[in-house]
């Protein structure tokens, strides 16, 4: 699977051709948030079809991991809604939310450190692995079954990622690259529909970069999922979202594909200012 | 290959830790029935005994839940009586002792596992401080509880008071709980064995939990609540669930305890056992239970040991804690332990000593 035209839906928003047909894998509705009198997020609705590759993009601060932490409801929408594959999100827990079909991963590492990498891809295959208290505390009841297959999909997703051979070894030791590639793993474990990821290239060079956007194209392709993703890199973003939204201060201030994003005058005024003395006035 | 390693490394610490148990068990029997072991020591087994269910217990709550709990005394507690009351009302069968001995484990067990999740329920939402706060105060409001409780049984069944013995109107029977006299008459039925069968059953839940589904998710909630949550675990269920198993292990150790005395009070349980078991724990590393074991048996030695220096005995107690607290958190001093290690087992390679560094606090 290629970059597809993108293409309207009744919603008024834009999806890949190839999705247009499908429920949309997330819709939000004029979703925010307050902190006090601050609106860290307002009148957020996007779109996301089921195999699309979106970017959330935006200067610092603008609202966009606030974004995340709504869709996985970290932090309880003030109004509107979130439609995860048609269904509701609303009063949902974290991990009730997971398991409906959304992951992620988190912009400052979050693995569980002192675990074994292959046992933090095992504690994401946590709800597939069908094995009772019981059988935990006895070893019987099918004990030895359900260790093995997850140990081999935890296996088969670490291969999937190239490393099988760091399996044994401590997350918390791991290089940063293959840090961020293990979380990745995890959320993936958990058999999302769409999975969320929080500046994935922060921190890399551009040889990793370029290996992190193959990746996510694989991702993409292999388990038919969404992407979407919140990232600084314009060229990664360019290079791989099919649709993107521009968020400054809480605000939508663009939608739409790469192309008409990078001519957009709104999103270079957010980024760069405005212009003195420009067509818009000219106020300062 | 990768697969045998990590199966290997499970069972080495199966291995070490069963390995010890039954070690000690073959070594002591012969020679306590041959009684050869001075009258002192022979009496500390059965405590020993109890003390390591009790690191073990506690280790499970503060190594791999990573919680810490200050009223484990108070499931210890719970477990000794309802074993006092649950043996009181067998006195006239005819069951033999180890019968009598298992009823009251597994009464004890159950009643402090109902504890532990009335205290559970709501105390599991806190975390750190607070949840250190609640469990203490819980362990003094059992002490209390129990300093104030007068029970007794007879051919009608068991009376319950908690004013005073002459209101249990009991008939041709003396009470077994009284108030602050504590429980008194009780059967001494514990045994060595029995002891070093209650460790080997709690090694086997212990280690079959934690290298489980269900121990996964504990550990993976000790190191990150907000990625486990992201994961799909629920926090609270799993959380409950260790601090459970956790207490009904520590009322089985209770009932054990208890059986080894004829007489027994409440505040045997109060915060400076809860402290002692915690100070095992910590000392045999969070997340060690081979370690558990060997600190746990040293350090309840140590006190018998120190007797000949009379007065002095606690003062060095303490400088020995404080240097073994010291000498565990050395960088220096772990390295060191590695090298030894990768000495000895040259298969063994880097990863693995660094894994046993980070369980070995």
């Amino acid at each position: 699977m290629s970059k597809d035209k993108m293409v309207p839906v009744p919603s008024n928003a834009i999806v890949p051709e190839r999705d247009i047909n499908k429920i949309p894998i997330l819709e939000t509705h004029h979703l925010g948030i307050d902190f006090g009198g601050l609106k860290a997020v307002d009148e957020f609705s996007i779109t996301v079809g089921r195999t699309e590759i979106s970017g959330l993009i935006g200067p610092n601060g603008a609202g966009k991991t606030t974004v995340f932490n709504l869709l996985t409801n970290v932090y309880q929408p003030t109004r509107g809604t979130i439609l995860l594959d048609g269904k509701s999100t609303a009063k949902k827990s974290t991990a009730q939310i997971n398991k409906m079909g959304i992951a992620r991963t988190f912009q400052n590492i979050r693995l569980f450190s002192n675990m074994s990498v292959i046992d933090n891809v095992r504690v994401g295959l946590h709800n597939s692995t069908n094995q009772s208290l019981a059988a935990s505390l006895t070893r019987l009841f099918g004990y030895k079954t359900s260790e093995r297959k997850s140990l081999e999909e935890a296996m088969e997703l670490l291969s999937f990622f190239h490393m099988d051979d760091m399996a044994n070894r401590q997350a918390g030791s791991l290089p940063y690259g293959a840090q961020r590639r293990l979380e990745i793993a995890r959320a993936l474990a958990t058999r999302p529909g769409i999975i969320l990821l929080d500046e994935p290239a922060a921190g890399m060079n551009p040889s990793e970069t370029a290996e992190l956007m193959e990746n996510i194209r694989r991702i993409r392709d292999n388990f038919n999922i969404a992407v979407m993703l919140i990232e600084h890199d314009m060229n990664l973003v360019m290079n791989i979202c099919e649709g993107i939204c521009v968020l400054d201060h809480g605000k939508v201030i663009a939608k739409g594909s790469p192309d008409e994003i990078r001519s957009n005058p709104k999103v270079i005024e957010a980024y760069l200012g405005k212009k003195k003395g420009g067509v818009e006035g000219g106020e300062e | 290959m990768e697969k045998i390693k990590n199966m290997s490394k499970f069972t080495r610490t199966n291995i070490e830790c069963y390995g010890m148990v039954l070690l000690a068990f073959v070594i002591l029997l012969p020679l306590q029935n041959a009684g050869l072991i001075s009258y002192s020591i022979a009496g500390q087994l059965v405590p020993i005994c109890t003390y390591i269910v009790m690191a073990v217990s506690l280790n499970l709550t503060v190594g791999f839940l990573g919680e810490l709990s200050l009223g484990h005394a108070g499931f210890m507690s719970v477990g000794a009586f309802s074993g006092v009351i649950a043996v009181a009302c067998l006195k006239n069968t005819v069951a033999p002792d180890w019968t009598k001995l298992l009823v009251a484990i597994i009464v004890g067990g159950i009643l402090a596992g109902v504890a532990g999740l009335i205290v559970g329920v709501p105390v599991i939402r806190l975390r750190g401080d607070y949840l250190a706060i609640v469990t203490l105060a819980f362990g003094e409001i059992i002490k209390n509880i129990i300093n104030c409780l007068y029970v007794g049984v007879d051919k009608n069944g068991l009376h319950f008071s908690m004013t005073s013995a002459d209101e249990l109107g009991l008939v041709d029977a003396s009470p077994v709980l009284k108030g602050p006299q504590g429980a008194t008459g009780i059967p001494k039925i514990s045994t060595f064995t029995s002891g070093v069968l209650l460790i080997l059953f709690t090694l086997f839940v212990v280690l079959n939990l934690i290298n489980s589904k269900t121990g996964r998710a504990v550990t993976a909630i000790r190191d990150n609540r907000i990625a486990a949550e992201s994961v799909g675990i629920n926090i609270t269920r799993y959380k409950l669930t260790a601090f459970v198993i956790s207490a009904i292990l520590a009322g089985m150790a209770g009932a054990l305890y208890a059986m080894n005395f004829s007489s027994i009070a409440a505040r045997k349980f109060d915060f400076n056992t809860s402290i002692l078991v915690l100070v095992f724990v910590v000392l045999g590393g969070m997340g060690n239970i081979p370690g558990t074991i060997v600190a746990t048996t040293l350090l309840y030695m140590l006190p018998e040991l120190l007797r000949q220096f009379a007065d002095y005995r606690m003062l060095i107690y303490a400088v020995v804690l404080i240097v073994v607290m010291v000498a565990t958190n050395s960088e220096r001093i772990k390295l060191f332990a590695d090298k030894i290690k990768a000495r000895f087992s040259r298969e063994e390679d880097i990863t693995d000593a660094a894994g046993k560094g980070g369980g070995t606090k």
